[in-house]
């Protein structure tokens, strides 16, 4: 098709031919166009949304005070309900702080195990455990959270009550692990291997190696991964909400329940009536946990940018 | 800082290597899975020579300078039969490698900045055998840059990212992280495949200074540069050592083997 025929209609001749596939190229690219600005449309058109369904309360009722230094959460009290949102900020950070302290150690380790020592078939097979891990439903996590860990917890640290900061942390901790030591681990391998006979060849221990070549290369991949593991931590919902005792609480220690924001959502917003006050100001935590993942990613590319420039 | 490469008392041979033989090769079959990479080479190379190794692509000479630093290790695919005496003592049965390696400088075909500054790079070698002052680091990072034929163009800038100099910047870098590791064997694998001819020459004249330090192996796929360079020379053919001589004798009718004489000519390869 259309390959070198000199045709003579036309100034341009065949410089100006306008075949299938000149059209199919333009047709590609615009599918290929569309297919990048996507994300973008989809991030506004969520952002909309969610800006719109709160903004009345924004606009009528929201006190930024109470709103972020209040932990009293009374959104169903008939005379004067309450939105203070501090308990909850608290136990969602907590959570994503000891989740992260489990998970930065099993994730890195494994990767590093699996990128740098592993061979052969054990590479491979650790390689579909961990995917596969990563696939498990949050509502199982929960539900092991609910049924192994709580009982565990009262039995070894002689508390009360097992749904607490420690259990939803471990819970979070492990199900983040897996996306992490995944994204960590195609970090490591990006390393190319001339780093690592370069350094070996100067007579690096393995250890070595991997400290002084491997992990400083893959700084940015493994910065990347650490922070896509806090967003998951910090939106995870369901099994948070299983997990944490959901009772609003600033904790004093790991054993104390507390609950998070993105539960709080899931486990209100059945209840209330559209459009209503409560309605509202649950799509305004909405909004602020938009804007904290918003910023976590930013600040991650910002970092990774910043490093790799110099 | 050099444990395990003491001559075990209870070697035998271990001291009967002439002394100035500095690395004796006896019959090295390197092999990746079925194929052989090279067959039965022996050879010796004395100390505070520059031997040349030349020979077209596939002749196993890469594979020769892995077997040698005991590279081979990280390749599970690559087997390596025979001796190989270094300073008299079988690097087969050394314990600590780490130590063999540090000794043995190497440098790739294509350069290899690591991503750390410049000034690090070269602090590398010195820092992992233990070196933390900061006086005795900067001594050595200079030294080994000027040597390098790199200091007046980098000694402004020692803090910025190694792998963001030019290609040929880069592989001077490689040679004065090489150097800093104060080896007696310096390998160099076709180190001017990526830089410039008047860089090469500049490199050329350091390494005749510092044949007087240590030995040197020299493979390339310049014949003319072995010519330059190498005291002998030793032509590798598909997994075969078809002929060692001292480097001019290659170059005139002294030549052995129709093929070397073929290759020398420009005739294949």
């Amino acid at each position: 098709m259309g390959n070198g025929v000199l045709t003579e209609t036309g100034s341009g001749g065949d410089f100006d031919r306008r075949n299938t596939d000149w059209y199919m190229d333009k047709v590609v690219q615009a599918l290929i166009f569309i297919g990048g600005i996507s994300a973008i449309i989809f991030v506004a058109g969520i952002f909309v949304f969610i800006t719109k369904e709160g903004l009345g309360f924004i606009l009528d009722r929201f006190d930024f005070m109470e709103f972020f230094t209040s932990e009293y959460w009374y959104p169903a009290e008939e005379e004067d309900p309450e939105y203070g949102i501090l308990a909850m900020i608290a136990g969602t950070a907590s959570v994503t702080v000891l989740a992260m302290l489990v998970a930065i150690p099993f994730s890195l380790g494994t990767a590093i195990y699996i990128a740098e020592f592993a061979t052969g078939k054990t590479r491979e097979t650790l390689k579909i455990l961990v995917e596969l891990l990563a696939a498990i439903p949050s509502v199982v996590w929960g539900f092991i959270g609910l049924s192994i860990m709580n009982p565990l917890i009262i039995d070894v640290f002689d508390v009360p009550v097992g749904l607490n900061v420690l259990n939803a942390g471990i819970i979070l901790g492990l199900m983040a692990a897996p996306i992490m030591t995944s994204i960590a681990e195609d970090a490591l391998k990006a390393v190319p291997d001339r780093y690592r006979e370069a350094a070996e060849a100067m007579g690096a221990t393995r250890w070595q190696v991997i400290q002084k070549t491997v992990l400083p290369a893959a700084r940015n991949g493994l910065l990347g991964a650490v922070l896509l593991g806090v967003g998951r931590a910090f939106g995870e919902t369901m099994a948070v909400l299983m997990a944490t005792g959901h009772s609003i609480n600033i904790p004093g220690s790991v054993f104390d329940s507390v609950r998070a924001l993105p539960a709080t959502i899931a486990a209100e917003l059945g209840e209330t009536a559209v459009g209503s006050e409560h309605y509202q100001a649950l799509f305004t935590l909405g909004i602020f946990l938009f804007m904290v993942t918003f910023v976590i990613n930013l600040s991650a590319d910002l970092i990774v940018r910043d490093t790799a420039k110099k | 800082m050099v444990a395990g490469m003491q001559p075990p008392a209870n070697e035998p041979g271990a001291q009967v290597e002439a002394a100035n033989i500095k690395l004796a090769v006896r019959d090295l079959s390197i092999s990746y899975g079925r194929d052989t990479a090279l067959g039965n080479v022996s050879l010796e190379i004395r100390e505070h020579e520059i031997f040349g190794i030349i020979g077209p692509a596939n002749a196993g000479k890469t594979s020769f300078l892995k077997s040698l630093n005991r590279m081979d290790m990280f390749n599970s695919d690559m087997h390596v039969k025979g001796e190989v005496l270094f300073n008299g003592l079988n690097i087969r049965k050394l314990r600590n490698i780490y130590a063999l390696r540090s000794r043995i400088g190497v440098v790739f075909p294509l350069p290899v900045g690591l991503p750390m500054t410049i000034y690090d790079n070269v602090a590398l070698a010195p820092r992992l055998s233990g070196m933390k002052n900061k006086a005795d680091l900067d001594v050595i990072v200079e030294r080994c840059l000027t040597r390098a034929a790199l200091w007046d163009e980098v000694k402004d800038r020692l803090n910025s990212l190694g792998s963001l100099l030019s290609g040929g910047q880069q592989q001077r870098l490689t040679i004065a992280r090489a150097l800093s590791q104060e080896p007696e064997l310096l390998m160099l694998d076709e180190f001017s495949i990526a830089v410039d001819p008047v860089t090469t020459m500049r490199i050329e004249d350091v390494l005749k200074e510092l044949k007087a330090e240590m030995t040197i192996i020299l493979v390339t796929n310049l014949v003319q540069q072995a010519r330059r360079l190498a005291d002998r020379t030793a032509f590798f053919l598909a997994g075969e050592c078809v002929e060692i001589g001292e480097t001019e004798d290659l170059f005139t009718d002294k030549v052995k083997d129709q093929r070397t004489n073929d290759y020398i000519e420009g005739r294949f390869g």
